[in-house]
């Protein structure tokens, strides 16, 4: 194991949180609040650690894939300890745990919340919220790696770790110029839904925060009632950028270089578009077979479905109280996710399909026994091993729900609740149903259940492998 | 650049592996998933499934922003029609692989129709570099610069030779004129030296001289300075064909030992001046009935590389037998280079090295002023040649009033064709050619050689 190597990245990661913990600094100086002193201090502590470890001297530079997802889940894990600090220092999350399970959910871009009272934080707390999304939504390692030249094609390592999907593709030859472009797509559609909801009405920090949280596809609000406060405008525009946020950035890129029949015949888009239209119309209808409008229920199909499909975990209203069939589907797209490459979590459209292809083939497979076909996506076969991770994925993803599932049923809370936050934390959503849902929050579980699903959520967003390698001792055997 | 290279075996890797390093963006189609995602983890390159042949998957690979294409598959055809296909869709460079002997004389036509910038055979650039090994006896590995007219050879101090206990500052007075030290490589470290050097027996150097000066240098120098006239092959493959053509081409007798009889037959019709053998060359007994002692060298060809080592192990017990060993894998080349093999030839790296250099002569237009670079001794250091278009800091001043990077020197000046191994009073002039040699990465213009 490289371990300076690892530290060496860990410390620009350092450096960069550092960097971003001045923004809620310069909040709090707008809005005249006490709290940015703390955000100040943990900034400069965080800089300076992070230039005291990057002075250490790499000694080989050999980096190979358990280096790459020893220091992935590392990373996600220091990083979310410090960036937790300021709400502890401050006190205004009293509990450490609270402030890391607050922290954690930022940066997976989970949007679960301990806090019963989001209005009581300061602007600065707020805003750092926000920034924890953006941050973690397109990866901080990703950051490293568009900024910081590292050498050797190793890197590989590092975006395969922390990018969510079966399969990472490059944009472009150089890993460096890749992440460049993955960042500067992310940064252009933030700035564009900026000006979105300042023309629909919003202030500049309700828009900010709430860009924030779209971008990463997190889902912390500033209000209490998350998005219901929201102008109808306001709304439709946040319903669209999640959307926008869930597809596959290669789509994005395939568009700008101008291959726009290619970008359009991208499968997994086309199944995540599909998913999600069907999903809205379902819901739609069965609202509309009990009460209100068509319109107002298209509307508030259509934001919980992109909300939920995204992992976003907005609101616009209470799910909570919808009818059965639709907070089953509501569930059962919490499942499936947003598109890999994407910054949304959940299992991946892509897996999914590649899940129905499999069984589609075995189908086939016992009608002519004899038959021999191949998995293609994209026009492009699907070779052996990608469909082996995909299923090794789906089954340790059961296995860990189940397992977490049975942890936090300790806690003794109804049996929707227990799985649906479970299921809210692992697939980066949010909210659950029940206790759980919009307008609960996750403040009434132990501290053995928020460590679990703490647990869940880095699982989640870094796809599993990573955190069980972590805590797997052959990783760290020497031979 | 952006280069796209077609067919990912041995030498397109190699490639690869190398036009990473410089920083190109790479693009790499093959066929076979497997090898790819092989490449795809070891390098930061792009990778592709596909035919290289059809437009649409050159199309994907970005063949329209793309500076040059290097096809390096294992059919000559296909690289042909690849690069006519690149050709055609933009107006980028086109190298093939083209290695099939029936071919080569077609080349400056095929070259020319096709509109190809350069065309490689692996196998006939390493009968070339061994033909050049040969050609000058007791180097172990030589580099040309300029045109020629430089040459960096590689030597070994002999215990109780005039080089040994040399201190560097004698070394113009007591050896020769036109010669320069610009490499040691005693044991495991890598020095640049300065005048007050001391050399020792054992050491391995680097000596910049001129062609001219070569006989002297050797003579002087102690080292065994023999007239080549008969060459011992192990091994018929295609590289030996090439090699014993050129061979007699300069008049020197070829034997070649070869196991398969019809290939023996197809090379006897080939070079009827050579001598064929048809046996194993593994077969002690046959090589001393073929006078092993009494060759002057012996190349190893078999398609083995452990063969070919132990070959070159056996041949170096005998007096004065000079040895070129071929290995195609690299991969424990440290330890491969402790032995006594003699020197050492990789075609995968000759082929990479020719393309590598043009890839750098091409990218000269865009920024960098490097005509040649050649790296040494496992690439720990590197030689390199500018040219000087104009006035800047280094020029019109003497080279000892300069405040020269440390690991760094200036091995040699070519003024108006002619060499100038510089001293500290000598100085840059504009329109020289400069051969700098560093251990320095990176050095993009001439000026970068100051602190």
């Amino acid at each position: 194991m490289n371990y300076r190597y690892i530290l060496y990245i860990i410390g620009w990661i350092f450096k960069i949180v550092g960097l971003f913990l001045f923004m809620p600094f310069v909040i709090a100086l707008i809005y005249k609040e006490n709290i940015g002193i703390d955000y100040l201090l943990c900034a400069v502590g965080a800089i300076v650690a992070g230039f005291v470890i990057t002075r250490l001297k790499i000694k080989n530079e050999a980096f190979y894939a358990r280096e790459g997802y020893v220091m992935v889940a590392l990373s996600w894990i220091l990083m979310s300890m410090i960036s937790a600090l300021p709400f502890y220092l401050s006190g205004e999350i009293p509990s450490y745990v609270d402030a890391l399970f607050e922290t954690v959910s930022g940066y997976t871009t989970t949007g679960a919340s301990i806090l019963s009272d989001v209005e009581s934080l300061s602007h600065a707390s707020l805003f750092w919220r926000s920034v924890t999304h953006w941050l973690g939504g397109m990866g901080v390692l990703v950051f490293v790696l568009a900024i910081v030249p590292l050498s050797g094609g190793q890197n590989m390592f590092i975006m395969k770790a922390e990018s969510p999907g079966p399969s990472v593709g490059k944009l472009v030859p150089k890993i460096r110029k890749t992440a460049f472009y993955l960042y500067l797509i992310y940064f252009v559609m933030t700035v564009a839904e900026i000006l979105c909801l300042l023309c629909a009405g919003l202030s500049l920090f309700e828009s900010v925060c709430t860009t924030f949280a779209t971008a990463g596809t997190g889902g912390f609000g500033i209000y209490g009632d998350s998005c219901a406060g929201f102008s109808t405008p306001a709304q439709i525009i946040i319903t669209v950028f999640m959307f926008l946020f869930g597809v596959n950035f290669s789509f994005y890129f395939l568009l700008c270089t101008k291959r726009i029949r290619e970008a359009f015949r991208m499968e997994e888009v086309r199944w995540y578009a599909g998913i999600f239209f069907a999903s809205i119309a379902l819901i739609t209808l069965n609202l509309t077979s009990s009460v209100g409008q068509l319109a107002h229920n298209l509307k508030e199909a259509a934001f919980q479905v992109s909300s939920i499909m995204t992992t976003t975990g907005f609101a616009s209203c209470d799910f909570n109280l919808w009818p059965q069939f639709s907070r089953v589907i509501l569930v059962l797209i919490m499942f499936v996710g947003a598109c890999a490459g994407s910054t949304g979590g959940g299992i991946k459209v892509s897996r999914i399909v590649i899940c129905l292809k499999t069984v589609k083939k075995e189908l086939q497979h016992l009608i002519h026994p004899r038959s021999i076909k191949q998995i293609t996506m994209d026009d492009n076969p699907i070779d052996r091993d990608t469909v082996r991770s995909v299923n090794i994925f789906l089954i340790s993803y059961l296995f860990i729900m189940a397992f977490s599932v049975l942890l936090v049923s300790l806690d003794n809370f109804d049996l929707v609740t227990t799985f649906t936050s479970v299921v809210a934390t692992l697939n980066n959503i949010g909210p659950g149903l029940e206790l759980v849902g919009p307008a609960g929050n996750f403040g009434m579980f132990s501290d053995l259940s928020k460590f679990v699903l703490i647990f869940n959520m880095l699982a989640g967003r870094l796809e599993i492998f990573p955190m069980l390698l972590l805590f797997s001792p052959a990783t760290w055997r020497r031979r | 650049m952006n280069i796209i290279i077609a067919g990912c075996g041995k030498l397109g890797f190699t490639l690869a592996e190398q036009l990473c390093e410089e920083n190109h963006d790479v693009v790499v189609i093959d066929k076979n998933q497997y090898i790819l995602d092989e490449v795809s983890e070891m390098l930061d390159v792009q990778v592709l499934r596909g035919n290289c042949t059809i437009y649409h998957v050159l199309k994907e690979a970005g063949v329209e922003q793309c500076d040059l294409v290097i096809a390096s598959t294992g059919q000559d055809e296909v690289n042909l029609l690849t690069c006519l296909i690149a050709k055609q869709a933009s107006d980028c460079g086109t190298i093939a692989r083209v290695r099939n002997p029936e071919y080569v004389n077609e080349i400056p036509f095929l070259k020319n129709e096709l509109g190809l910038a350069m065309t490689i055979n692996p196998e006939r650039a390493a009968a070339a570099e061994i033909l050049k090994l040969i050609q000058i006896p007791s180097a172990s590995e030589i580099d040309s610069f300029a045109k020629g007219k430089v040459n960096v050879v590689r030597v070994q101090v002999l215990p109780n030779s005039p080089l040994d206990h040399l201190t560097l500052l004698d070394f113009h007075s007591k050896i020769c004129q036109n010669a320069l030290v610009c490499v040691v490589k005693r044991e495991k470290e890598t020095v640049i030296p300065k005048g007050d050097f001391h050399l020792q027996a054992n050491d391995i150097i680097y000596v910049a001289l001129s062609i001219s000066s070569m006989n002297e240098f050797f003579k002087r120098s102690g080292l065994k300075y023999k007239q080549i006239k008969d060459v011992m092959i192990a091994g018929g493959g295609t590289i030996a064909y090439y090699l014993a053509k050129q061979l007699a081409e300069a008049r020197i007798s070829v034997k070649i030992i070869e196991q398969d009889e019809e290939r023996c037959k197809q090379l006897s019709e080939l070079l009827p001046s050579a001598i064929i053998i048809h046996g194993d060359a593994s077969d002690r007994q046959l090589l001393l009935e073929e006078g092993i002692e009494h060759t002057d060298a012996f190349v190893t060809l078999t398609g083995f590389d452990e063969e070919n080592i132990i070959l070159s192990l056996y041949a170096r017990k005998q007096q004065g037998v000079k040895c070129i060993t071929k290995i195609n894998k690299i991969a424990f080349n440290d330890v491969i280079s402790e032995l006594e093999v003699g020197s050492i030839v990789c075609p995968k790296y000759i082929t990479a090295e020719y393309i590598i250099r043009h890839v750098r002569s091409a990218q000269n237009t865009k920024g960098s002023n490097v005509e040649t670079l050649y790296r040494m001794l496992d690439n720990k250091v590197e030689s390199m040649e500018f040219s000087i278009k104009e006035n800047s800091k280094v020029t019109g001043v003497p080279l000892m009033k300069l405040d020269l990077k440390p690991n760094l020197l200036i091995a040699g000046i070519i003024r108006n064709t002619a060499l100038i191994i510089p001293t500290g009073k000598d100085s840059i002039q504009t329109g020289d050619t400069v051969i700098i040699v560093t251990v320095n990465r990176g050095l993009k213009d001439i000026t970068d050689i100051l602190k």
